[in-house]
Parts: C-alpha cells; structure tokens; sequence
C-alpha cells in the first residue's frame, strides 16, 4: 500500500526511497487554458516558491545542467559568440538559463557583474494561460505552478505573446510549446526542484512561499548591511506575484539584470480577449463537460475553436506591435 | 589545507587571491556563501580580472599576473607599520625572536650567497646563531637587530603602497582598503581565511607566494583557528592524497623522501633527518621519522626487511638529480633519453607547457602507454586534427597503447580532499566495455613483470621478487586490503612503553594509529599519516555521522582526516600561551589543568604543558617560522621576482630575470622572449563549466561552454580591432593559437612602471578529442619553466601578443 508522498518544504528534501502515489493531482488545478468553470479543489496545496537570490549567485550553471539532465533535453552545441551565454538564449531544450550582464555601477564606481538564472517566473496570475486557446495546455495547480501539458499544446505560440518575461520556447520538431515546470514531476513526489537541488551556494531556495519571502527578507537586511541600499524583493504583482522569486541587489532597477521587466504586465490584449472569450470562445465546452475534461485534463486531445483561433491571430498580431 | 571546507563558515574575512574558488571549487565555495550569510562574513577578490568569485565579493582589486609576492609583502609592511599585529601570538608562537647569523642579508633583489651560474644560493648563513647548548638564541623582547622581526621589518620597508601600485598595477586606493580589511583580523577575536589555488601555485615562485600569505596569517595569529588558516584549494578530487601519497619522483608515501644518490646507506641517510629540536621542551614530530621510514619498508618487503639489512634500504631507488620531475621527463624524452612513457590518469599534451615540446617530445618514445577512462589527446597525440593537431602521422613511429580504465564513479574507494578528509565512496556504476580498474591493470603487469624476473634473473631481482604482495586475489588487490596496508598492522606484539608487561596490541591487528608505529621492525605501515583510516573498529573512512557539537563545523565523526582524524592543525594555537582559547566563541582545544581537550583533536601531546610545548609541533623550533631558514631555495623570506616572461623590469633589480635560482633547461631560456617582441601579458585559468580536459567529453557541459575564447579587455579589442565574437590569433615565442574573442568589462588595462599592461585571459578546457567544438589550450604558448622548489609550470604570467583574422579554424 503506497501513501501520497509529503508536500516539498525545501529544495534538498528527500522524501522517502519507497514508492509513493503523486501528490499533485488533476483536482489540484485551478486554472486550465481556455476551460472556465473548473469546479473547487477539494483542498489548497501550500503556495510553493522557487527563491533566487541574484546576490548568492556564481554563475555556475549547475542549475542548467541539472535543468537538462532531470527533464533529458539534449541542447545542441553550439559555437561561441564573445559571451558566458550558452545557449545563446532560452530554446526548447533550455529551459533555464544564467544571464550575465556587465556593470558599471554609476554611484559607487565599482564594477559589477550581474548575473541571474532566467526561467518562467510562474506567476500567480499567468498571462500564458490567459492567452492559450488550447484547452488544458496550461494549467496551474493550487500550489502556484504553472505547467504545460504538451499532449494539450497545438504549438500556437500564443503563450509566448502572452508571457510578459517572454519565456516559453515552441520547438520546431515536435511543435510544441516547452518552459521550466518548477520541476512539476519532482514536486510531486515530495522533491525540490532540481535547479535548487544542484545549486552549489544555495542561491535557489524553494519551500512554501512565505516561508521564502521571510528568508529573503533576511538576505535583503544582509545585503542592506553591505551597502547595497535599493537590495529588495522581486515579486511582481502587476501578474499577481510569482512562485519564482529573486533577491536582487538593486531591487529599485531590475531591468539591470538582463532586461527583468521592471513592472511586468499582462498584454492589456489578452486581459482584454479572456474577458468575453470566456463565454464567448469557450461556450462550446459547457459546464456539463467540465467534469469529464477535468478527468482526462492532463491527456485530453487537442481541440480548438475557430473563435479562438481567430481571436487569438487577432491578439498575437496586436501583441506583436504591442512589444515592438 | 591547514582547516577544513567546512570550517570556512566559521570566518570573518575570506581572501581569495591566487584562486577563483566560486569558479574552479564552487561546492566548497558554499562555506563562503554561508560564512557570508550567517557570520556577516566579508570577502576579498584579488585577481587580474573580475571573476565569478569577485562576481559575490565585498570587495575586488586588480593584481598585474605574477606580481603576488609584492602585494603580500605590502600588506605585511602595512600590518606591521600600523601595529595590525597579534602581538602574543607573534612573540609566542613564531620565530620573531629567534637570531639569524650575521652572514644573512638582502641586497638588489637577492640574497646573500648567490651563484649566477650555477643559478643556487649558498645557503649556510639562512640560519639561527644557535647557543651552546645547541638551541637556537633568542630575544624576546624583539630588540635585537638580528633577531627575525627586526629582519623582517627591513626586509618589508621597500613594499610601500606605492611600489605595490607600481609593481602590480594595483590602485593605491584599492591596496590600502583591503590592508584596512585585513588589518582588522589582527585583533584575537576576529579572523581570516586564506583560499588559493593555482593562481599562486603556477608560477616559477608559487612556493613563495603561499610563504607571503602563511607569514601574514601568523602576524595577524590566524592560524590553527577556526576560521582562519591557508588552505589550498585542490584542483582534482583525489590531488590532495597523490601527494599523500607521495607520486613524485622524490617522495615516499606520508611526505618522506626517496633517498639521493650520496645517502649510500640508512644511517647516512637518517643522518640529516635527527630533526631535534632548537628550542628546549619542543615536540619536532619528525624525530620519530625512522618510526616512520622502519614501517614503510617492513610494508614494502616484509621480512625481506631486517635490521641486519637495514630493513632493506637498499632496494629503494636512489636519484641521481633533485627530482624526476614532469619537465625533467619531458626534456629528456625530447633528446630521446625516454623509451617508455606510462601515462597514468594525466593529460600532459595539454597540461603541461610548451605543446609543441611535449609533442616533439611523445614523437621519440618507441611506446607509450595511456591508462584513462577518456580519448586523452596525449593518446591521440600522432593523429592529425588539421591546424588542432597539425602533426605528421608517418613521420611518428611512437607505438601507443590505450588502456581502457574505470572513473571514480565506477570504483570503490577513498578520496582525500582538499581538507585532508579521506572520504570512501562506493562504486555507482558498472564499467563501460573493457574498462579495469587502475589496481588491476598494475597488478597485473607487476606480476608478469616479477615472473620475468623469476625467469630470465636481472641485474638486481630483489626488490621486485621480494615485495609484499599478500592480497587475497594477486591479479587485483581489494581497495579494503590496500587501504589497510596503508594503515598499518602489527608484526608483533606491542607492549605499552611504561610497562611491558601490558599488551597493547596484538600481532596482525590494524594500528590504531601512528603514535603505535616503531622503528625496530614489529610494525608496517604503508603510509604513516593515513594510519587511524582503518583500524580494527573498521573503516573510519567510511563514517557518515554528520553531528557537529556547538555547530563547530568539525564534523568529526564523518570520513576520517589525517592526522589523527585531526581538522583543524596547528589548533593548539587557537589559545593563548596558557591554554585560553583567544576568542571564546571560537574555543578548538583548551587547557583544562592536565591535559587539552575540546572540539578537536588536539595538535600537541595531550598532557604538553601549555607554556612549555609551542603549537607548531612540525617545525624543531616548535613555533611558525617568519624565517624559513633554508627551507626553501629561493630565499627565507619572500621576495619581489618577475615572471620568466614579463612586460617590466624586476623593480629592485632589472638584472634579475624570472626566478634566480630556478631551474630552466637551455633550449627552453633561449626560446623565452621580451616584451618588446611581446607586450601583452598571457594568464591561463578554469571555468565553472568544465573540469580540466575531461568534460568536454561530456555533451552537457559541452553545450554549456562549447567553444574556446580567450578573454580581453575592451580596450585591448579597440586596439587591435577585435570584435565581440570575432576569431583571433594568439602566438608566443612557442607556438601559436586561435579562439573567440569574449571582449570584457571584467579585464581592465594595468599601469605597471609607467606602461599600459593588457592582459589575455585563457581557459584551459579545450583540445582536439571529446564533445566540444575543437579548440586549443593555453599551454602551446606557455614557457617551459617551473617553480624553483617544487617544478610546478609557470602558466599565470607569459607573454603573447593577439590580432584578429578575418577567417580562423574555429566553428
């Protein structure tokens, strides 16, 4: 008789080696692309959070490596060019990534070398949910993950206009739309991310989120002693917060970090499509079906409607010249 | 290193200098990160460029390559002129006091009894004035102008700021800070830690950059302490017990020395290893070194080894030069003086300098034998990779084997880390194909080897038909059987020392540990200072027990560290010379009326009075010498030498080219060159991303560093009109390279004696054989020169030059 394996609560936990039942159900979703009216969770999984604290970090990629061996991404090599970079950007075989920006501090003189593990935010209020017209190619579970369910995916890219940290990668093989999962898989089985897991100088944290807020709240009062007056959180609210958090030195600029949106928002296209498309493009699911869709969620077959296609061309081509 | 990894959270201030620990040891790194977030910890970079390491320091000056020794001797002269020092740790536990004779002096950037042609110093004055009684005089009061402090005060005035600005490029401003920082780790409560690497140990001084930092750690009292220390960050996992274990041409296992060609017999050379000591009461551990010597040779041959044979002394090789080191091997494998090169787990093709050496070099062999669990490119050294390996196959006769071995993960055994922890693993994986283990492969040529012997005779059989080789399957000794051997065993029955009459340990059982060792045969021990790894409570390496009371980051009920299971040493330097710890909250050991006890394994005899016996119990003075006497070659306090290849003059003396005294075979002197053919300043280093040459035979850490580049400075970039990206060629007076060019904010031009030095940072991971885009190394430009002491290459300071090529070989 196997047991549901124990929440997560920090990112070295080791749940027990014997076989145990996942905990993160399709009942733990809350929201699902383009299906309105999930019924209630039966329960409220505690709000996880992946803390990065820029301060602590090395560059050392050992989150990236372990990123590509826990998912088994098999990122192309590539060729330098003048930068620590590598992969030159996210793809679909990358789903972390250490960027690193050079700095000349203006106000101290000083030189200093920025550098941040870059990766789906998971925001509380997800703009590549909104936007998705497949339905149940995202969802997100009570505990704050936003995962793709690439059986779901029809490869549309709107999640990439509607992500405002312009992070979900479509592959040209399989056409399918791929980001960081915070580990998803391994959440569910009791085990921090493996980001977190790898990194050496414990600058990834991961636990409940209050719990990470209150650690960050020490690292910042650390880094204030240091000098580094504007040290803060960074924990957008403008999507609602996120499940991915950062510590930076300069919390008043976070556009220093390799172009961190200083106050990310969703494109006011897609607020403004799911209002009516909520009834409009869906319609055609009804409440009747939530049921059963909430049944296969994870492995339904994909279906959209031309309404949503057309709306969400629509959006794709605004929120283009939106971000140009 | 003199603490642990783990007890790097435990200091104040962490200098990381001659090392790049977040980017070459980022797990170990973590105990900075955490002294940092938990004690409020400070960290200092030192380096010519800012590095991932300066990326999470509190504060980052530049350092001109090669320039160390300045800087070190600057900090000293500020400490001392400030009054930034431990005064009753300096008085009691260093030789500040001690009297140096008359004949002992420094003048234009050299020492007394130098020898230009024969390149030595004459070193019978680098010594105490010694009293009757054979002790070394002394006067506490530090008055004396012949004592050690007053030698040193002199010998540190000419490093003012100023000349530190000018010598390494380093802004005064910048100097003066970090001597601030420092500084404040005089006071007895607070401490700093000392993390290098290869940034000090490449150079053709190395010795003597590690000597200016171990001198300041004793005048701010920061050694034995927790917190505090030197300690080497090792650059391979089981580095640390190589050298343990003595693999060097002139060492036996446990840090003794294979006998030269003049110590014709035991007692000559037991002669000069008396170590008595020079002060009255001291401990000189290695008076008991024919304890030590005694047990080796018993484990070597067994009863082959007798007292009448002098325990058979005379099976063990003696040289006829100071060493065998790799650049001796190579210079006479290049005059074809080498027939047979086994190349074991080493990568010389691109480690060692000067490739195209190395290359011409591996061309003369009639075989070569390559034991690894990776394609080296030192196996691969005769196949031609176009411009990567741009060499004639025909033209090769070298006949080369490959023997297929297992990697760390696929073996069973102990690791020694840099923390001198002897951690055993256990084998997570199967070997791949044909791949032994390193043991089988050696067990099994030693036992064709020695029935060669059987068969046919030699000139001199012995050794080899009498060595111990009692394992349970000769064709593959057990890590359990060699591990033990290494401990040790009793021959015979061990009495204790006061009364005879009580057995201490039987014959056949495991040594507890070294203390049981004895010079008159009833014991073997393979390598003394491993002896406690396992014992006949099993194997101590094998402990997994991570309790740690008070939090003190001993840990010692995990693995097993030599000495003695001992962390930190020199510990009993942690107290006061009444046995006080200086600062409570940081308490190792202290004196509880009759003996010493604590966290720790205490580093002194357990009931040694604390007035009476000094911590430092290696040394005949019992103290930590600011005077190396004539322990080094190079001099017995550091002093100010330019690299073999540099862009100035040496300051103090522009005669003086490189290093004095070390060694340089004529071939190679006559191919080092000037910055006037070459002004820019070559420095070779690791990245995070991979690990020395093997994981660009991995396709994970390939993808996340995939290509070679050397890094420069944006000014450098206009100059030359190098762009972002661009290909570029490097060359020195040896040879010559292609990279990208990575053009950086992180290398700024220096000013050293009024010129615009510009550095060109190298990393080392890439060559022709593995995953990665192919690609060169940094060391087919390096001269062929090594440390006066010790023969470690100088590859942090050379000279090159760069331009950009509209077309190169790279991907």
């Amino acid at each position: 008789m196997t047991t549901r394996a124990p929440e997560p609560t920090t990112a070295a936990a080791n749940p027990p080696v014997q076989p145990m039942e996942v905990n993160l159900l399709p009942s733990d979703v809350v929201r699902a692309s383009a299906m309105p009216n999930l019924p209630a969770p039966d329960r409220q999984l505690t709000k996880v959070a992946k803390l990065i604290d820029v301060s602590k970090c090395i560059g050392c990629k050992a989150c990236q490596s372990a990123c590509i061996e826990w998912n088994d991404t098999q990122p192309e090599l590539g060729v330098n060019v003048g930068v620590y970079e590598n992969p030159h950007d996210l793809t679909p075989d990358m789903f972390t990534l250490m960027r690193f920006t050079e700095y000349e501090n203006p106000q101290t003189g000083d030189f200093e070398w920025l550098i941040r593990k870059d990766g789906c935010m998971h925001c509380e209020d997800p703009g590549c949910l909104k936007a998705c017209p497949a339905p149940g190619a995202i969802v997100q579970y009570s505990n704050g993950i936003v995962d793709f369910i690439h059986e779901n995916c029809i490869g549309c890219g709107y999640c990439v206009t509607g992500c405002p940290f312009d992070i979900p990668r479509v592959s040209k093989v399989d056409h399918k739309s791929y980001k960081c999962t915070l580990c998803s898989d391994r959440v569910a089985v009791g085990q921090g991310p493996a980001c977190a897991k790898a990194c050496p100088t414990q600058c990834i944290s991961f636990g409940p989120k209050d719990e990470m807020l209150a650690h960050a709240e020490d690292r910042i009062a650390d880094l204030k002693a240091r000098g580094y007056e504007n040290a803060g959180i960074y924990d957008p609210q403008g999507v609602g917060g996120t499940h991915v958090i950062y510590v930076l030195h300069h919390a008043d600029q976070p556009s220093l970090y390799a172009g961190l949106p200083d106050d990310p928002q969703i494109s006011p296209l897609v607020q403004g499509w799911k209002g009516p498309a909520k009834t409009v493009g869906l319609a055609a699911l009804g409440l009747a079906a939530a049921g059963a869709v909430l049944h296969g969620l994870l492995s339904r077959p994909n279906r959209v409607q031309p309404e949503d296609e057309m709306q969400a061309q629509a959006l794709v081509n605004g929120g283009a010249e939106d971000r140009a | 290193m003199t603490n642990s990894w783990t007890d790097i959270k435990n200091t104040d201030l962490a200098i990381v200098m001659g090392g790049n620990a977040a980017e070459a040891h980022p797990c170990g790194f973590k105990w900075v990160t955490e002294a940092k977030a938990k004690r409020g910890a400070k960290l200092i970079v030192v380096d010519p460029r800012f590095t991932r390491t300066a990326s999470v320091a509190d504060y980052y000056a530049p350092i001109r390559p090669g320039s160390d020794i300045a800087f070190l001797m600057g900090v000293i002269n500020w400490c001392i002129a400030n009054g930034k020092v431990q005064w009753e740790y300096v008085k009691n536990y260093t030789n500040a006091s001690f009297l140096v004779k008359e004949g002992f002096g420094w003048s234009d950037g050299l020492f007394n009894g130098y020898d230009a042609e024969k390149r030595v110093y004459d070193t019978a004055d680098w010594d105490y004035q010694l009293g009757e009684d054979g002790f070394a005089l002394t006067d506490p009061t530090l008055s004396d102008p012949r004592c050690v402090w007053a030698l040193l005060k002199d010998h540190v005035a000419i490093y003012t700021p100023d000349f530190v600005e000018n010598t390494c490029g380093t802004p005064k401003d910048r100097f003066l800070k970090i001597c601030e920082m420092i500084g404040e780790c005089a006071a007895p409560d607070r401490v700093m830690t000392s993390m290098y690497a290869l940034g000090w140990t490449q150079h053709s001084k190395g010795a003597q950059n590690i000597r200016g930092m171990a001198m300041l750690q004793l005048i701010l009292g920061n050694i034995g302490l927790r917190g505090g220390g030197v300690n080497a960050l090792r650059g391979h996992s089981n580095i640390q017990g190589l050298t343990d274990l003595g693999l060097m041409s002139n060492l036996i296992p446990g840090y003794l020395n294979i006998p030269v060609d003049k110590e014709v017999d035991f007692e000559t050379y037991m002669s000069t290893r008396g170590n008595a000591p020079l002060r009255p009461n001291q401990t000189s551990y290695w008076q008991n070194y024919r304890k030590f010597i005694v047990s080796f040779l018993k484990a070597m041959w067994g009863d082959a080894a007798t007292a009448e044979n002098d325990w058979a002394y005379h099976y063990l090789p003696k040289l006829d030069v100071p060493s065998y080191d790799i650049l001796r091997t190579f210079e006479m494998m290049a005059k074809g003086e080498v027939n047979l090169y086994f190349c074991q787990g080493f990568n010389p093709l691109l480690s060692f300098p000067n490739r195209a050496k190395l290359t011409e070099a591996l061309s003369k062999l009639k075989l070569l034998v390559v034991m690894d669990p990776l394609q080296t490119e030192t196996a691969h050294f005769w196949e031609n990779h176009g411009v990567f390996n741009d060499v004639d196959p025909a033209a090769i006769q070298t006949e080369v084997l490959e023997l297929p071995t297992t990697c760390f993960a696929e073996d069973e055994g102990a690791l020694v880390n840099s923390g001198r922890w002897l951690q055993w693993h256990w084998a997570g994986a199967t070997p791949p194909g044909q791949a032994r283990r390193d043991c089988w492969i050696m067990a099994n040529i030693f036992l064709r080897l020695r029935d060669l012997y059987r068969v046919e005779g030699g000139k001199f059989p012995d050794p080899i038909l009498n060595l111990t080789w009692d394992y349970a399957d000769p064709y593959e000794p057990s890590p359990e059987e060699l591990a033990k051997e290494m401990n040790g065993r009793a021959l015979a029955p061990l009495y204790d020392a006061t009364d005879p009459t009580k057995l201490v340990l039987d014959a056949g059982k495991q040594l507890k540990n070294f203390s049981q060792l004895k010079d008159d045969g009833s014991t073997m021990c393979g390598c003394w200072i491993f002896s406690g790894c396992w014992t006949e409570e099993g194997n101590m390496m094998a402990r997994r027990d991570n309790t740690d009371p008070d939090d003190t980051g001993a840990y010692l009920n995990w693995a097993f560290a030599w000495p003695l299971n001992r962390r930190i040493l020199y510990n009993r330097a942690s107290a006061d010379i009444h046995g006080k710890a200086w600062d409570p909250t940081r308490k190792l050991i202290e004196w509880d009326g009759a003996k010493w006890a604590g966290y720790d394994v205490p580093d002194i005899g357990v009931t040694s009075k604390p007035e009476d016996v000094m911590p430092f119990i290696m040394t005949n003075e019992g103290v930590g010498k600011l005077f190396a006497r004539k322990g080094l070659k190079d001099g017995p306090f550091p002093t100010h030498m330019e690299p073999f290849e540099s862009p100035i003059d040496n300051p103090l003396n522009a005669a003086i080219r490189g290093n004095p005294v070390a060694r340089v075979f004529p071939d190679d002197l006559a191919q080092m060159a000037t910055s006037a053919e070459f002004p820019l300043v070559g420095t070779s280093y690791r990245l995070t991303e991979h690990f020395h040459y093997w994981t660009k035979h991995n396709k994970v850490n390939a993808a996340l560093q995939p290509e070679f580049f050397v890094e420069i400075s944006e000014e450098l970039a206009a100059e030359k009109g190098i762009a972002k990206g661009g290909q570029v060629r490097i060359w020195s007076k040896r040879g010559q390279i292609w990279a990208k060019a990575v053009v950086t904010k992180r290398i700024k031009p220096m000013i050293c004696a009024g010129k615009t030095v510009h550095v060109v940072g190298m990393p080392i991971h890439w060559g022709f054989m593995g995953a990665a885009q192919k690609g060169f190394g940094p060391n087919s430009l390096t001269p062929f020169v090594g440390d006066a002491n010790i023969e470690t290459p100088e590859f942090k300071a050379f000279l090159c030059n760069i331009e950009p090529v509209e077309k190169g070989p790279l991907a």
